[in-house]
């Protein structure tokens, strides 16, 4: 199962490397939300502090919609994914395979270069550091219920749409509990709450969303 | 070795094939044929539980195949009218992954030598985007001759393959049979098995 697993993993990341828009439209189309703001609300230092991390949070849950929708469109229009249910392998094994695979290449770029465009923000090093760390608990999860919605719209007509309001709402606790962090740790309030939350969900989705994931692909190819 | 019986396909509120029995032994293979949109697709893809049968029961070497799960899915390859090829990976890579997700353990020796029996020889670092349509269904088809399953389920394999292939594909099936070995298959094309048994059954009017 370990060598299914690994194979899933690693092809995805191939495939990946040799299609390396898809990979970069993601993250460019993140740097640019987050810099857009700034030019909206305008140069006040004080208020893009405050704004920061919700803007950079918000941004990211955008950011894993734009990729959620290939994360098995293209399994399902080449047949790879009937052959990857005909295999002798768990299929939740095999999805949570692919979920990490976009995981690596959709959500750890944005925590990596989230720091960068806080600077932007004025954020100090303190709040960048509960940033990246909320970043780091909260995506993995992005992309685990994302996968859920992903699976359940595959193959359907105006299925983007359709992931992003199935979605969506189901990320709204990641980003309380993930922008709210800076503000709590900046306040003196202490971050661990917010971390061990996070980190409940994390757990969470990790152990139910593959199985949800599984059964939304058997449904999605019958 | 495979016993179908009562077997009943509904496609949406369209009845396909109601009351469907047969059953394989050892070294027969099994003819699909009918007019387009007869169900032969959804048959096949019923027999390897991509759907759900209406009503009926399936069962491998006495058992339901329900309750067999992966052990019977570790029995069959299924080679639908998708080639379930990454066109970005080139055809050695991509029946390598197959493999793995099969639970079988091959050389890179074994890959060479399945594409050269297809007539691959020279096209198996090229990505598969660049093959042509019946190359693509050649590299497909390797996957036969790198698998240890006993029932192949194959929607038209014949489609877009030169008569060169469509000989070593016969030969292949051939081979698949005397060893004792199931098959299924649709298509329209005509073929000749000089081994087993064939049966056909008819679908639709």
């Amino acid at each position: 199962m370990f060598a299914a697993v690994r194979s899933v993993l690693i092809r995805d990341l191939m495939l990946a490397m040799r299609r390396r828009a898809d990979v970069l439209a993601t993250l460019i189309f993140f740097v640019i939300v987050v810099s857009l703001f700034p030019f909206g609300v305008g140069p006040d230092a004080e208020l893009l502090r405050v704004l920061g991390p919700g803007v950079i949070w918000v941004a990211a849950l955008l950011a894993a919609m734009l990729s959620l929708g290939r994360l098995f469109a293209g399994d399902y229009s080449d047949g790879v994914l009937e052959q990857l249910l005909l295999t002798p392998q768990p299929l939740a094994a095999l999805a949570l395979a692919k979920v990490l695979a976009h995981w690596l290449l959709s959500g750890l770029p944005l925590v990596l270069i989230a720091p960068v465009l806080g600077l932007q923000y004025g954020l100090s090093g303190e709040a960048l550091r509960i940033l990246v760390i909320t970043l780091l608990l909260g995506t993995p999860v992005l992309s685990l219920l994302g996968a859920v919605g992903a699976a359940l719209t595959l193959g359907l007509r105006g299925g983007g749409v359709l992931l992003s309001l199935l979605v969506l709402p189901l990320y709204v606790p990641v980003l309380i509990f993930g922008a709210g962090a800076v503000d709590a740790g900046l306040s003196g309030m202490g971050v661990e709450g917010h971390y061990s939350l996070l980190a409940a969900f994390l757990l969470g989705a990790l152990i139910l969303a593959p199985w949800a994931t599984a059964a939304a692909l058997r449904i999605s190819v019958e | 070795m495979l016993e179908v019986t009562d077997l009943e396909c509904v496609r949406g509120d369209r009845r396909l094939f109601t009351a469907m029995n047969f059953s394989l032994r050892p070294g027969e293979l099994l003819h699909v044929h009918g007019p387009n949109g007869s169900g032969k697709t959804s048959l096949l893809r019923t027999v390897c539980r991509l759907m759900e049968p209406a009503a009926g029961e399936i069962r491998w070497c006495g058992s339901p195949v329900r309750a067999l799960a992966e052990d019977y899915l570790a029995q069959l390859l299924y080679l639908g009218h998708l080639n379930g090829l990454k066109d970005e990976l080139s055809g050695r890579e991509n029946l390598a992954i197959n493999a793995t997700l099969a639970g079988s353990r091959i050389t890179p020796q074994q890959t060479q030598e399945a594409l050269f029996r297809m007539g691959l020889d020279g096209y198996d670092d090229l990505p598969v985007k660049l093959l042509s349509q019946g190359q693509k269904r050649r590299v497909a088809l390797a996957r036969l001759l790198l698998n240890g399953a006993k029932l192949w389920i194959l929607d038209e394999p014949f489609t877009a393959l030169d008569s060169v292939a469509v000989k070593t594909l016969q030969a292949i099936l051939a081979g698949h049979l005397d060893s004792g070995g199931v098959v299924i298959l649709t298509t329209h094309q005509e073929f000749v098995i000089d081994a087993g048994r064939v049966k056909r059954i008819h679908l639709g009017a």
